[in-house]
């Protein structure tokens, strides 16, 4: 068990000012190595200006199959939406 | 010698990046000034979003429908999820969350002086969605292309929320101007307590404004307070006017070589004596929140005693 490598999930911000996006993930001894294998396996053509790597074994995520009662109370307010709400004649920048 | 040298190598780099419209990162070298300025501003809006929910939150209760009920506390949770987000990217910048609280507590940090203004009547709910969310708007979308990414992201995330507020606002008064002489009047006075005070939202004047030329530069802020001001005044004397509504303001006037309305004076003593602690509920405003703040205290407790016995536990599995 112990010789395994660990799974490392990759993020890449392509261009400053932008959110890091998930773009696949690799195995490595350590975090140190994950990023430079990232850096050769996912940046070879200037993808990104910066690089995240997260153990996978970190990340708690939500369940695709809890997702009906997960988001269930959202669903039914549409008065969170602009649209809900008409505007008089004249009225458009709002 | 040239001047340039005098630079640090960091700065030039930084300067370069600002000057070329391209981000300034959380892990980028950065002026400790802008680090300072930064902080300033974004806990200054953050705490603003959460202090903006007392004078809704008022309201909750006696909200004149069930259907009004939902919108406004609909509403009022997308005003917390705002101070989350800023208050998120202000710890970027190397700061923790319980300064930020303290900070607002002892009264080194402000929040936006428009609500230290008491919400007397249901129509001032009105008034709030539609005013103070207009000119927070306006004020939101040019710092969408502020020059700090995390501070940028989270003004694109809250710009897309807030269209609901103002509309939701606007539908209020509207249906208030479509009402009886009695809600008319209503409307009317709130719009004649809240007009001033949403135009004193945007700071002083280009000229007096103590923290501007530095700030443009950097491009922390990218347009000026009197140039959003007047655009404000331009959509909203629109909006007023097409439900009947009428703009307290005997030197409002359309101005057609300009192309804009030239607007009153703004009383600028009333705009300091409230900023200074001495508006209407200054006092009320901060005895609530920090008493919302110790009242919540056995929670962070609990859940930190919770993590702890949690972690524990799964290392004697382990
Ligand atoms: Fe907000
Ligand atoms: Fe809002």
């Amino acid at each position: 068990m112990a010789d395994q490598m660990q799974l490392y999930e990759v993020f890449i911000r392509s261009r400053r000012g932008l959110d890091h996006k998930h773009v696949g993930s690799l195995h490595a001894d350590d975090a140190i190595q994950a990023l430079e294998y990232a850096r050769d396996v996912y940046t070879r053509r200037g993808e990104g200006v910066s690089i995240w790597v997260v153990a996978s074994r970190d990340i708690t995520a939500s369940q695709e199959s809890d997702c009906e009662s997960f988001y269930d109370p959202l669903d039914d307010k549409p008065y969170r939406h602009a649209a809900m709400y008409a505007l008089p004649e004249g009225v458009d920048s709002l | 010698m040239d001047k340039r040298v005098a630079l640090v190598p960091g700065e030039q780099t930084f300067q370069a990046r600002i000057d070329a419209e391209e981000k300034i990162e959380p892990k980028d070298w950065m002026p400790e000034k802008y680090r300072q300025n930064l902080i300033r501003q974004i806990s200054q809006h953050a705490h603003s979003e959460v202090i903006g929910e007392q004078p809704e939150g008022n309201w909750i209760t006696r909200a004149p429908s069930l259907e009004r009920k939902a919108i406004l506390m609909a509403k009022v949770q997308d005003e917390a999820g705002h101070g989350l987000y800023l208050y998120a990217a202000t710890e970027t910048l190397g700061i923790t969350r319980e300064e930020l609280i303290d900070r607002l507590h002892t009264g080194a940090s402000k929040y936006a002086s428009i609500f230290n203004y008491p919400s007397l009547t249901w129509a001032d709910i009105g008034a709030i969605g539609w005013l103070v969310d207009s000119a927070a708007i306006v004020n939101q979308v040019s710092l969408q292309n502020t020059s700090y990414g995390p501070y940028a992201r989270a003004m694109v995330r809250i710009c897309k929320e807030e269209s609901f507020h103002q509309r939701q606002g606007y539908n209020i008064m509207m249906t208030l101007m479509n009402g009886s002489q009695v809600q008319r009047d209503m409307a009317q006075d709130a719009l004649d307590r809240w007009w001033w005070p949403s135009l004193m939202m945007f700071g002083p004047h280009d000229g007096e404004s103590a923290h501007s030329a530095q700030s443009m530069k950097w491009k922390i802020k990218r347009r000026s307070n009197d140039d959003l001001r007047q655009q404000f005044v331009d959509q909203a004397v629109q909006q007023a006017e097409a439900i009947g509504l009428v703009v307290p303001d005997p030197d409002l006037q359309w101005d057609d070589a300009r192309g804009h309305y030239d607007f009153g004076a703004i009383d600028w003593e009333e705009f300091e004596r409230v900023i200074s602690g001495n508006g209407p509920c200054n006092r009320q405003r901060l005895a609530h929140h920090k008493r919302a703040h110790r009242e919540g205290a056995w929670v962070r407790e609990a859940m930190a005693v919770h993590e702890a016995k949690q972690r524990l536990s799964n290392e004697d599995v382990a």
